[in-house]
């Protein structure tokens, strides 16, 4: 299982590492061989990871980001050819066809995902819970959000989530996926709260259904799960 | 300067009665037990009189300090250096540092020549546009708290507009982090330190243009703007601070830590500007002991416990350094009320496998985010509920606390207010 952490020197602005940390424990928790490979924007993207990860960003990070990502093209062809794609926040907004830049006039995205987003009214701060496509299996999403984007699905993808508490796409969807490209708003390490999320990727990478992990592997991230969703109060 | 003294009765009148109602809420407030009363006292007086702030900085000598972290302890250490000139200093002390905190330090000290005024760092431009400070200090820019801060790229950008707009001062800056270099740069004249950048994760890209940065020790470098580390007057260099004249000597300071020891230095650049020299400065500064209750030891139930105050991952990742090695036992306590920020992503920005092998407690209102971080880099760790529980699980001579905000307080709360 290859990992590719994309420009953790552009995108990584609260705590993305997160995401990195829980899917290679999850792995090896199940005796899957892990590898990790951290690229810089000065480094080409490889075409062999099986999971792809996108972390948050500033306004100018993302457009520099996103500048170098279109140059390079890797991450373009390793979704064409089956990779896992894990977006949050700056990410997410970057696969689009559109996102607002630093002073809120549309830039081209990468457009992975036939998403398209501009700069709202108003920033976007808190708690965040959502509940999951029930195609994909996954539990009520947790998380934090902390963004000023407002993000409209097109025809290609479909929401990942409905917004229970919180704000998401803006329009009470939540992220979007097509195929095996994901995005969300849930900020830095979403996928710490979200075990079934962090699941649901490494089962497309692995083309197959992986084992459950030992309880009391599982036992202090749902522990805090649960913390965290008896805390939020459901609006 | 003395001729040009602030004194309370060259005020307006409107501005002397907005300070002796401001300093009468203070006092009211730190009698309800309710802190020091700065905030209250500067909101008050600041609603009877908007310009208060700038009326009270005229004539005097002003230092601004700001940065994501050691704003505290390097305002306390300027204060100690500048005492050296014998006349008295107006100062934030216990860290209010917006603009009530400001004017309430100065409405306190209205004979002061001199305020040394730690300043939070989003407030910095309006800030010198009130105070005109003779002297700007820069010492680090990192994340902290981004549900309620600005973006750190945007506040280099703002601070670079100010300094710019302010001919008149003198800015001593961290040449080590890109960031602040890059803001300090527009500034009509720069002293630059080379007090050290341990975390790098908010500095890998050139803030000028967003190239990836070449790093080579402590010199940066962009390939494609030619944006580098200034050449610098004054270094930390192992515990030693190297004055322009190329003089080393050791800093020898109290409290712990390569990151005081950075701030000591640029504490040490700002003494120069109003004339002290190192060896009298240092002589003041030595005698630092605890900021605010940060590295105070008390004694609780046999053990002795010293507390550390660390808010952000650049701050936990040089407390951590700080800490007394193993196998001293370790509480980490983590809370997210607003003054801690709500969001707790930063514990991830943090590698605690240092912590691998040694005793570590974790506390505080969040502390099964703390505790899945631990289990994700295989610390092994004991979840108790109050310093006490603490005390008594750690079975030790000797506790080292790591707690952010909020959860600092509580605990200072519970083992006594030494200061």
């Amino acid at each position: 299982m290859r990992l590719v952490w994309i420009y953790p020197d552009l995108l990584s602005t609260y705590g993305d590492r997160g995401n990195l940390l829980v899917l290679e424990r999850r792995a090896r928790l199940r005796g899957l061989p892990v590898e990790v490979v951290e690229v810089n924007s000065d480094q080409q993207v490889p075409l062999d990871g099986d999971i792809y990860l996108m972390g948050g960003g500033e306004d100018l990070p993302q457009v520099l980001a996103t500048r170098r990502l279109q140059a390079d093209g890797g991450l373009h062809e390793a979704v064409r050819q089956g990779a896992v794609l894990f977006a949050v926040c700056a990410g997410y907004q970057m696969l689009g066809t559109e996102f607002g830049g630093a002073d809120g006039q549309p830039l081209p995205g990468l457009g992975v995902l036939d998403i398209s987003s501009c700069r709202g009214e108003r920033r976007g701060v808190g708690e965040i819970l959502a509940d999951v496509d029930p195609e994909l299996g996954v539990p009520r999403l947790t998380g934090f959000e902390n963004h000023q984007g407002v993000t409209r699905l097109g025809r290609d993808v479909k929401p990942l989530a409905r917004v229970v508490t919180g704000v998401g796409n803006g329009d009470g969807t939540e992220g979007a996926y097509s195929g095996r490209v994901l995005g969300t708003y849930l900020h830095g390490p979403a996928l710490v709260r979200n075990p079934g999320l962090a699941d649901l990727l490494l089962t497309w990478a692995a083309g197959q259904q992986l084992p459950p992990l030992p309880p009391p592997a599982e036992e202090l991230a749902l522990r805090l799960r649960d913390e965290r969703l008896a805390a939020v109060p459901v609006q | 300067m003395d001729t040009t003294l602030p004194g309370r009765s060259r005020l307006p009148i409107r501005a002397r009665l907005a300070t002796t109602v401001g300093g009468a809420a203070a006092t009211v407030s730190r009698l309800a037990g309710k802190g020091d009363g700065s905030v209250i006292g500067g909101v008050i007086s600041l609603r009877l009189e908007p310009d208060l702030l700038s009326l009270l900085a005229a004539g005097r000598q002003v230092v601004l300090v700001t940065g994501t972290n050691g704003k505290t302890t390097t305002t306390r250490l300027i204060t100690a250096a500048l005492s050296a000139l014998g006349q008295p200093i107006a100062s934030n002390v216990y860290g209010a540092n917006m603009e009530a905190g400001l004017t309430s330090a100065l409405s306190r000290a209205p004979d002061a020549p001199l305020a040394v005024l730690e300043t939070d760092e989003k407030y910095i431009p309006p800030m010198i546009k009130a105070t005109q400070p003779k002297v700007v200090v820069l010492l680090n820019l990192s994340r902290d708290q981004m549900d309620r801060a600005a973006e750190i790229w945007m506040l280099a950008r703002r601070w670079r507009e100010a300094l710019a707009a302010a001919p008149g001062c003198r800015v001593v800056a961290n040449a080590d982090d890109p960031l602040v270099a890059w803001a300090a740069s527009a500034a009509s004249a720069v002293t630059w330190v080379a007090a050290g950048q341990r975390w790098r994760e908010d500095s890998w890209c050139c803030p000028n243009c967003g190239a990836h940065l070449l790093r080579d020790g402590d010199e940066w470098t962009c390939r494609e703007c030619g944006n580098r580390r200034p050449p610098v007057s004054w270094v930390l260099s192992d515990g030693n601070v190297v004055d322009p004249a190329g003089r080393s000597q050791p800093l020898g300071l109290a409290l712990p830590g390569r990151a005081n020891a950075s701030n000591a230095v640029i504490a040490l650049a700002v003494a120069e500007a109003f004339g002290v020299g190192v060896d009298s400065a240092l002589a003041q500064m030595r005698g630092v002991t605890s900021v605010a209750g940060r590295y105070t030891q008390v004694q609780r139930r046999g053990t002795e416990v010293r507390l550390l105050l660390a808010k952000n991952p650049a701050g936990w990742l040089e407390a951590l350094d700080v800490m007394v090695p193993a196998p001293v036992p370790v509480l980490l306590a983590v809370n997210a009320q607003t003054p801690d920020g709500r969001d707790t992503s930063w514990l991830w920005d943090v590698d605690y496998r240092r912590l691998r092998g040694r005793p570590v407690l974790v506390g505080g209102e969040r502390r099964m985010d703390l505790a899945v971080r631990l289990e994700a880099d295989d610390v092994a760790f004991r979840l108790v509920d109050s310093i006490d529980d603490a005390v008594d699980v750690a079975r030790s001579p000797r506790l080292e606390v790591l707690a952010n905000y909020t959860a600092f307080q509580q605990y200072r709360a519970v083992v006594g207010r030494t200061e």
